[in-house]
């Protein structure tokens, strides 16, 4: 770069950043600062952390490289982005692991101090990238980062730990100089943060603003501005799956006027649930960290029994493990919540990864006729408003409800309208008052919607006994009589069928009708939706439904499906979505798209697959 | 536990569910099924309070057969059920019963965490050493060479011993009893509803069809005083057919049974049961014994609850917090308004 060399200021709609590093390194922290700032400064945000299973990989390898990626738009934002116009590495290791990642043409910041022949060779590459070409392709910043957060903070009397943590606010800085961010919003997080550490807040202010003067000194060939957005008015926050899931169900406990109890195990990456449920003791939440998955969901069910709003949270192994007992409280018909954050799998498949592969053991993995409600999430944020409504329904139902996530909402955040509490619904659960009745049969059932009452233990007049052996028809006592079976496997059966009354209808976005319709379900609503969207402006008309009631479906559905030629279904796993439409819906031709990568789809690779079924 | 002057008075009929009983003539369920109506009655405990639940396995039907609130459970996850009930609303009074195999082998885990934690929820453990429902295997409990059905030549695994197992795991209350003493064993069940924490009630049981003679050397013949002994606390460790025989500490703090005459023993020389000492040891070997087998109240100290500690912590816990309310907590941290 010439020093009379100008910096062009480019206006861009959609910008994607990713910071990557040791996953010592704090890339989440510093990625959740960006997205803050910018989010503050009004623009749309998406972000996805990328982060290895381990813990702490061995330093400077591919394995232990930690990202967290956001994507920043001045219209809708729906996706953390294919591919980042911007990539911070802070090590080779990270610049290895993500360069196929990075757009050609876009920009790259290293810090140069790490290019040591030994760090080279441990991230596996052959010789220094930095002097292979990549400058042709790529925007290249070497910036000396560790050396310079060093000398930043050299009077401060820091140990050298606290200073060399402190450089992903060096690199923060160039990044916010590039976007024009203002660091007002990050330092004022520092003095909240750190307020009983006054020296950290001195640190990470510094190299903030040293690294932010910095990029402004080297002068850059190319700055971006992306301008703010017009957001519903409202107060916002920034929330991710997990978080959304666990306020949800607290949400629901306060409008059925139930106490929550939480039995779990801990399990990648659902455990942020738990956790946040034993911290929320402050509002009368019990959280109970179990001694394995079984004892997770079957205190779930013994909480219900007295009744709370109970619930568990799992993933794709623990949701294997839990099988037996959500069984018992079909069989028992007490209403349990389920979350299921999935993840790659076989077995221990991919701990960190998103999958959506859990849907066929959500629906039927159990003996015998099981049904039970599924319901699917697709954003971080509407994490909350499944939650409640599952919540909802396995209240007002009294049955188990599975809610499935993934690893990629779990951790995923968007900023958030904060909702008005007062205006969800109140959840009516079918809780028998003390003397509301003389007799009291346990499976005695509500006309017309199959909906037994709940006698909760401890109330006067009631005593009962239930169990997972086959109960005879409203007195619940124990019978093994043929015709008595077949009766109850139909109530249990008719009950799920019945709540599609209560379930909205399924709507199409784009073409009503037509030549072909996408189907999606669960997280991979964003990169679809994208995908529809950018092929209709090129002028292809087609039509997507997302589908977040899995069981019961929709009561439009086969009315949607009948309207279109055929049906591509985008999922990453083999099919699964596929076959159950396919099984409820024979009359009606379907397609699938699938990825089994434990990453998500790209918006090309779903236009591709789109066009390449019109073709076809 | 509302034990209010309200409670009505019960008898032991008040807990009959009218439920056909089904086990087999002779079972020793049958006898601890009576145990429990009547010391439930005696309790002072209004019935609407009591919940009780089970595994699977032949004891696991007693739920049915009691009046009270109950779930019959899944396998070996009685304890996962009682500890769900018990933190959820510790005004219930938690009774889990369950049998060898369901608390000690498929239900292990629970077993000794539920324990660990010290949940005020009352196990009853019905011990025959076998597996009767599914027509006699051998259990966790089964000795050492015993044919069953899946152990033709003879078993070949150490069985359990659930005492030791419990106070392994941190028990704060053990007792030991046997179907066929209805006394001891509503005292002994009266002594665990009395007992805050899990209290581990063992009763020797006998399988008629499956292990029929397991305990004929305590319930037969004319010298079976002579194989057990009854341990009350404060009470000097004596028993036989005619009290000649005792239990003493010798000199490497090993129990002992000695003959009070012999070798200048006399009674005074025989151990004190100290039920309450925090030091497990003797409880240990107590419940170890194989001759005489303890019977009695063996361990019961104090220890906080996990429920209490629990609640006690959301307590401290809401009078720290910054968040009164959810609405307080989704305004918390980073927010901004867009106008």
């Amino acid at each position: 770069m010439s020093d009379n060399q100008k910096t062009i200021v480019e206006e861009r709609e959609h910008v994607v950043i990713k910071f990557a590093g040791d996953s010592g390194d704090g890339m989440q922290f510093t990625g959740i600062r960006f997205s803050e700032t910018s989010a503050m400064m009004g623009n749309q945000v998406s972000t996805f952390p990328d982060y290895p299973a381990e813990i702490r990989a061995p330093k400077g390898t591919i394995g232990g490289v930690s990202g967290f990626q956001i994507h920043i738009g001045s219209n809708e934002v729906i996706t953390p982005g294919d591919e980042a116009d911007v990539l911070v590495a802070l090590n080779p290791a990270a610049l290895k692991a993500n360069l196929r990642w990075v757009k050609k043409g876009g920009t790259i910041i290293v810090d140069i101090d790490t290019f040591t022949p030994k760090n080279i060779e441990k991230a596996g590459f052959q010789q220094n990238p930095l002097q292979n070409g990549l400058s042709r392709e790529y925007q290249i910043i070497e910036a000396p980062i560790t050396t310079l957060t060093k000398e930043a903070v050299k009077d401060l009397k820091v140990d050298h730990s606290t200073a060399i943590q402190s450089r992903n606010m060096f690199a923060l800085g160039i990044v916010y100089w590039l976007f024009h961010r203002d660091l007002k919003y990050t330092e004022n997080f520092f003095e909240k943060k750190f307020k009983n550490k006054p020296i950290l807040i001195e640190v990470n202010k510094r190299v903030l603003n040293v690294g932010y003067n910095y990029a402004m000194n080297i002068q850059l060939s190319r700055t971006y501005i992306v301008k703010p957005t017009k957001l519903e008015p409202g107060k916002y926050r920034h929330i991710n799956g997990n978080t959304a899931t666990a306020w949800g169900l607290i949400a629901a406990a306060e409008k059925a006027g139930l106490q929550l109890f939480l039995g779990s195990y801990p399990i990648t990456p659902a455990s942020e649930i738990l956790q946040e449920m034993e911290a929320r003791r402050d509002l009368d939440v019990i959280a109970f960290q179990a001694e394995d998955e079984i004892a997770g969901i079957v205190s779930t069910i013994g909480a219900a029994f007295t009744g709370k709003l109970a619930a568990t949270s799992t993933s794709g192994p623990g949701l294997a493990l839990k099988s037996e007992a959500l069984n018992l409280a079909v069989m028992l018909e007490l209403p349990i919540v389920v979350i299921d954050v999935q993840r790659g799998g076989p077995s221990t498949g991919l701990p960190t990864k998103p999958e959506q592969s859990d849907l066929l053991q959500a629906l039927w993995g159990r003996n015998g006729e099981s049904p039970i409600v599924v319901i699917a999430a697709s954003t971080p944020t509407d994490c909350f408003d499944f939650a409640f409504i599952s919540a909802k329904i396995a209240l007002e139902h009294m049955t188990p409800v599975v809610l499935l996530t993934d690893g990629y909402l779990a951790n995923g955040s968007k900023p958030w309208k904060i909702p008005d509490l007062n205006k969800l619904p109140q959840i009516k659960p079918p809780i028998l008052k003390a003397g509301e009745l003389e007799k009291y049969y346990p499976y005695e059932r509500i006309p017309g919607t199959y909906i037994r009452k709940w006698a909760i233990a401890g109330t006067r007049g009631y005593e009962h006994v239930i169990g997972g052996l086959e109960k005879e028809a409203i007195t619940g006592h124990v019978s093994y009589d043929p015709e008595n079976h077949e009766r109850m496997v139909l109530e249990r059966e008719n009950k799920i069928k019945e709540i599609q009354k209560e379930i909205p209808p399924l709507e199409v976005f784009g073409e009503q009708e037509g030549e072909l319709l996408i189907i999606g379900w669960g997280s991979s609503f964003g990169h679809i939706h994208t995908a529809v969207q950018e092929l209709r402006q090129e002028g292809y008309k087609i039509g997507h439904a997302h589908f977040y009631y899995i069981n019961p479906l929709p009561p439009n559905t086969e009315q949607v499906l009948s309207k279109f030629k055929k049906s591509l279904v985008i999922e990453m796993n083999r099919g699964q979505f596929f076959r159950y439409l396919r099984t409820e819906f024979p009359q009606f031709q379907y397609y699938k798209y699938n990825k089994v990568q434990g990453i998500h789809f790209t918006v090309s690779e779903i236009k591709n697959a789109i066009k390449k079924n019109l073709e076809g | 536990m509302e034990t209010t002057k309200n409670t009505p008075k019960y008898t032991f009929k008040d807990f009959h569910s009218g439920q056909q009983v089904r086990w087999c003539p002779g079972c020793g369920d049958i006898g601890i099924l009576r145990a429990v109506q009547i010391a439930f009655a005696k309790m002072g405990i209004p019935k609407e309070k009591f919940v009780v639940v089970s595994g699977i396995g032949c004891s696991s039907r007693f739920p049915y057969y009691m009046a009270t609130y109950g779930i019959h459970g899944i396998h070996g996850r009685a304890g996962a059920l009682a500890s769900g009930i018990k933190i959820a609303n510790p005004e219930l009074s938690v009774w889990q019963i369950t049998g060898d195999g369901d608390a000690l082998a498929i239900g292990g885990n629970h077993f000794i965490h539920e324990i660990r934690r010290n949940i005020d929820v009352n196990i009853l453990l019905f011990n025959n050493e076998i597996y009767g429902l599914t027509k006699g295997q051998y259990s966790p409990t089964t000795p050492k060479g015993f044919k069953t059905k899946s152990s033709p030549y003879g078993t070949i695994e150490n069985p359990f011993n659930p005492g030791e197992l419990a106070i392994g795991s941190g028990a704060t209350f053990f007792a030991r009893t046997i179907f066929s003493n209805m006394n001891l064993s509503i005292e002994i069940i009266l002594e665990a509803e009395k007992h805050k924490g899990t209290s581990v009630v063992e009763f020797l049981q006998t399988c008629v069809i499956f292990n029929k003679n397991a305990y004929n050397h305590l319930i037969k013949g004319p010298n079976k005083e002579d194989n057990y002994i009854i341990v009350r606390h404060g009470e000097p460790m004596i028993f036989g057919k005619n009290k000649d025989k005792g239990l003493i500490l010798d000199k490497n703090s090993n129990i002992k049974v000695v003959k009070i005459g012999e070798n200048g023993i006399t009674e005074k020389d025989l151990l004190i049961h100290n039920a309450t000492d925090p030091n497990p040891s003797i409880h240990y070997q107590l419940a170890a014994l194989k001759s005489p087998v303890v019977f009695g109240v063996i361990r019961k100290v104090k220890k906080e609850t996990y429920e209490e500690a629990l609640y006690k912590q959301m307590e401290e816990v809401k009078k720290a917090s910054k968040f009164n309310s959810l609405e307080e907590l989704l305004n918390s941290g980073n927010t901004w308004s867009v106008k």
